[in-house]
């Protein structure tokens, strides 16, 4: 039975180096679990699978085997560790604190820097991480000629595809035009009365696919009285990268915008971020890179979770839309933020939010897990459509783009009309000054 | 890739299995056994030789038929949250594993009644009839996660059971599979019937009966008003105290849980903080619901009781999200406890309420004795305690002593006239306890009840009645049981 993550060896002896660096990783933690399952239902994967080797209780449980040397094949603790979509509910549903997330992303990088042979897939998803992902550069031609792709409608050839690959062409989304991909100034002054100095983080795919994001977030900032500082040497955060086992590679990125958010930028209130993703994993630097990661552990603020906080008390103009708000993963569960942005979209008058079913379980985007395991992703999603469907709002808003990518794809599917925005746009149309 | 330790399942039955529930729904690597090795109950795991997840009542009649062709034994699971390890299964037993079959399959709201299958989840039966003004009564703390065809066979209860009784007086009929492989229906929606009371039987028989796998169960209005207040005291026999004298005023609250000191502190540092006050030996929730008129007077006849038992401070919820998150923080507890200590021994004992104060007493001084670290969260209101002992299994030590006042705990509870399990079940961690509270011919006459159903234990073998030797000699299945290293 081949393993997706493949590599692990399989003869004598066999996956000490693996057990070995477990126990070192991981064994301690492991133990805070006491076996109650009051996460299982939590777990998007367990729900579509019925199955305790796919819930986080089964998952710590081999992880704490094989490193107890009571599970001798590591095979299935492998293909778990990856077929989790590191969502991170259960870390909200358990009593006793169990630090999943830490766990997960330790024992991926144990597992991938003990594989001796990837598998090819392995080897794309690390080259376009490592080459692709993190260089604005190559990121940007790749985008470009998606955009040209997309204009020359080619993509519609897309149907002469096999299945998978289809499927998979369908997530990308539409590519803005030029305009929204431009690089935003490096200061923005505050408007009105002067409340404090941010600077804000870009990422990756944010500028290139999401820049309206990016300038939506500047904006309602600066008119809430914030300067904006936009540092040029910062980067990629890493969290991709981290995610799948990349530590290493995911430290000297941390490490990046660790000197670019320090040196001579002055005193600064926060470091704003718009993808909770990328929030999430900022916040918790210090468990990779240490004590230096404190810049980033303290600063960091997802930009709903700041202004929430910050009450401007900005005019807001109406919005008659009815809007579901769909919570980000890496924000409500690995952040704890739920109520704040829901407060703000409660603010703008005439925006009606509408509930639906299970706003908090995962949509199945998590990261680029609907690029690698399509029929999970896809399997996670339904139900999410299916409740947006029967609530029926004209909008829904999340904090993440990956997220976003994946609604939008999901609800295309099935003809919907629902539209998908970052609530901060909304908030930007909303404080919008009359004459604009 | 290899599979390197496990032994060579039957390849004939396997492959049968694979036909029935396709090969997706079919475990039988190391690691998937690996992972079935316990429930809840972690001590005395044993990996069962392969586990199927049938979605259909008509594949769990199939996969039975198939275990008896091949004289192989076969154990129903929920989600595997039960205490007393009644979802263990041996090395030659097939795990039937429910989880898939998660269907409401009708609601009558008329009738109130739900029609479900048995891997539904607890509290989300009670979300899905929510906006008809319905719910679920029976409420285990493991609610969010434990399924409806487990709390059958435990026969669960939970806080609300005081007011509301446990899980057997909510279920109307039931479909099961019979351990022949036929599929039966018993009870019926009017929930009153000539002859036998067959649901009564099967209800907390611990799947020796069969599989359950279909429950016609009964929804409940939920209450017009709810009051729940939170009495601190200083110590958690005062609490216990209060108990007696609120049930001797006449009021029938909804639930009356006791948490004390060191549970608070566990609950206080996880997701599940609902601001205990982490000063006090012991907090008592009392919830009273009905109608709001009647409320006023049953809360004055409360603080005046609580009063009489030198409570600190009466606290009351001051609206619903409040009184979410005390229930949370009472459901959270045993998990929260992991805090503590790697591994918890939860206890499940009854008393007579008069003896609530006196069995305190005595489980502190045992845990004391055996320098143990003991955590009580408990049903105070019927007797229920769960004294929780909080230990590390890998040391073989701590280990003995724990079992060792486990026993003393339960021996203790039943001098007093009290029974050794609540809610749990007996499973395999207290089948042994047994002729602590029945005679040879009690238990002669359970085997007697069994074997109408089930004669040669195949289902769910060696679980609850303890087997007396000569019967393992006549049937070598309940053999692997005796192992276990409990008691």
């Amino acid at each position: 039975m081949a393993s997706d993550a493949g590599g692990i060896p399989e003869r004598e002896g066999v996956g000490s180096g693996l057990r070995e660096g477990l126990r070192a990783a991981i064994y301690s933690k492991t133990l805070d679990c006491v076996h109650c399952g009051l996460c299982l239902q939590s777990c998007p994967t367990y729900r579509v699978t019925g199955r305790e080797t796919a819930s986080p209780r089964g998952r710590i449980y081999l992880m704490r085997g094989f490193a107890e040397g009571r599970l001798q094949d590591p095979e299935l603790l492998v293909e778990e560790a990856f077929a989790c979509l590191g969502c991170r509910a259960c870390e909200t549903a358990c009593p006793s604190g169990v630090r999943y997330g830490e766990m997960l992303e330790r024992t991926r990088a144990v597992v991938r820097s003990e594989e001796k042979d990837a598998s090819l897939s392995t080897k794309i998803e690390r080259f376009a991480l490592r080459e692709i992902v993190p260089r604005p550069r190559r990121l940007g031609i790749l985008v470009g000629l998606l955009r040209w792709v997309q204009a020359l409608r080619l993509d519609r050839l897309s149907t002469l595809l096999p299945r998978g690959l289809r499927d998979r062409v369908a997530l990308a989304p539409r590519v803005p035009p030029r305009r929204e991909r431009r690089r935003m100034p490096l200061l923005t002054p505050a408007e009105g009365v002067r409340r404090g100095r941010v600077a804000l983080f870009e990422g990756c795919v944010m500028p290139e696919l999401f820049g309206r994001v990016n300038d939506a977030a500047r904006l309602v900032l600066s008119r809430a009285g914030y300067e904006v500082i936009v540092p040029r040497n910062q980067g990629c955060c890493g969290a991709l990268h981290a995610h799948s086992g990349e530590i290493g590679f995911a430290r000297e990125l941390a490490l990046r915008n660790v000197r670019a958010f320090t040196g001579e930028l002055g005193q600064l209130d926060a470091i704003i971020v718009t993808s909770a993703g990328c929030s999430a994993s900022m916040r918790e630097a210090e468990s990779w890179i240490g004590e230096s990661g404190g810049v980033l552990a303290d600063g960091v603020r997802d930009v709903l979770d700041f202004l929430d906080d910050a009450r401007p008390g900005l005019p807001l103009r109406p919005i008659p839309k009815r809007v579901c708000y769909d919570d980000a993963c890496h924000l409500v569960h690995a952040q704890g933020v739920a109520a704040g942005p829901r407060r703000l979209l409660q603010a703008i008058p005439e925006l009606v939010l509408v509930s639906h079913r299970n706003p908090e379980a995962c949509c199945g985007a998590a990261g680029i897990y609907n690029l690698t395991r399509p029929e999970m992703s896809r399997a996670v999603l339904q139900p999410k459509i299916d409740a947006l469907i029967e609530a029926g709002p004209d909008l829904v808003a999340t904090a993440n783009p990956g997220c976003a990518m994946q609604l939008s794809a999901g609800l295309a599917a099935r003809h919907s009309e629902i539209g998908v925005v970052h609530p901060i746009e909304l908030l930007e149309e909303a404080t919008r000054p009359v004459t604009a | 890739m290899t599979i390197v330790a496990s032994p060579t399942p039957p390849t004939a039955l396997i492959d049968r299995l694979v036909g029935i529930v396709g090969p997706a729904h079919c475990l039988f690597r190391e690691g998937e056994l690996f992972a079935y090795e316990c429930d809840g109950l972690t001590l005395a795991p044993r990996t069962p030789l392969a586990v199927v997840l049938p979605a259909t009542t008509e594949e769990v009649a199939r996969i039975v038929r198939a275990c008896r062709d091949f004289d192989r034994s076969f154990v129903p699971r929920g989600a595997g949250t039960g205490l007393s390890g009644g979802a263990h299964a041996t090395e030659d037993s097939v795990l039937i594993e429910c989880s898939r079959m998660n269907r409401v399959l009708e609601i009558d709201p008329g009738n109130r009644l739900a029609v479900v299958q048995p891997g539904v989840v607890n509290a989300e039966l009670s979300q899905a009839v929510a906006h008809l003004g319905l719910f679920y009564a029976p409420d285990p703390s493991s609610q969010q996660a434990c399924t409806i065809g487990g709390n059958i066979a435990e026969n669960s209860g939970g806080p609300h059971t005081l007011k509301y009784g446990t899980t057997t007086n909510h279920i109307l009929a039931l479909e099961m599979v019979l351990p022949d492989g036929r599929i039966e229906r018993f009870g019926n929606r009017v929930g009153e019937g000539p002859g036998f009371d067959w649901v009564g039987a099967i209800v907390g028989s611990e799947g020796t009966l069969g599989i359950v796998t279909e429950a016609c169960v009964r929804l409940t209005p939920i209450p017009e008003g709810v009051e729940t207040l939170l009495a601190i005291f200083d110590d958690v026999v005062a609490a216990c105290r209060a108990v007696g004298r609120v049930i001797r005023s006449g009021v029938v609250p909804a639930a009356m849980e006791i948490v004390d000191r060191r549970t608070i502190e566990a609950v206080e540092a996880s997701v599940y903080a609902a601001g205990l006050p982490k000063s006090a030996g012991a907090v008592l929730i009392v919830e009273l619901d009905g109608n709001p008129v009647c409320l006023d007077g049953e809360i004055r006849l409360i603080h005046e009781a609580c009063r009489r038992e030198g409570c600190q401070a009466i606290e009351r919820a001051r609206n619903d999200e409040e009184r979410t998150r005390f229930w949370r923080a009472r459901k959270g507890a045993f998990g929260a406890m992991g805090r503590l200590a790697p591994d918890l021994y939860v206890h499940d004992a009854v008393v007579p309420r008069v003896h609530l104060p006196a069995i305190l007493e005595k489980i502190c001084e045992i845990c004391d004795r055996y320098r143990l670290k003991l955590a009580n969260v408990f049903h105070a209101g019927d007797g229920n305690l769960h004294p929780n002992i909080c230990f590390d299994k890998r040391d073989p030590d701590e280990l003995e002593r724990v079992m060792k006042a486990g026993a003393e705990i339960l021996e203790a509870c039943v001098a007093v006239g009290g029974v050794i399990s609540g809610e749990h079940g007996i499973g395999v961690e207290k089948r042994d306890y047994m002729h602590l509270v029945f005679d040879d011919s009690d238990l002669e006459c359970m085997t007697r009840l069994r074997q109408t159903f089930n004669p040669d234990a195949a289902c769910n073998p060696g679980k609850m009645i303890p087997t007396p030797r000569f019967c393992v000699e006549a049937n070598p299945r309940a053999r692997g049981y005796d192992a276990v290293p409990i008691g």
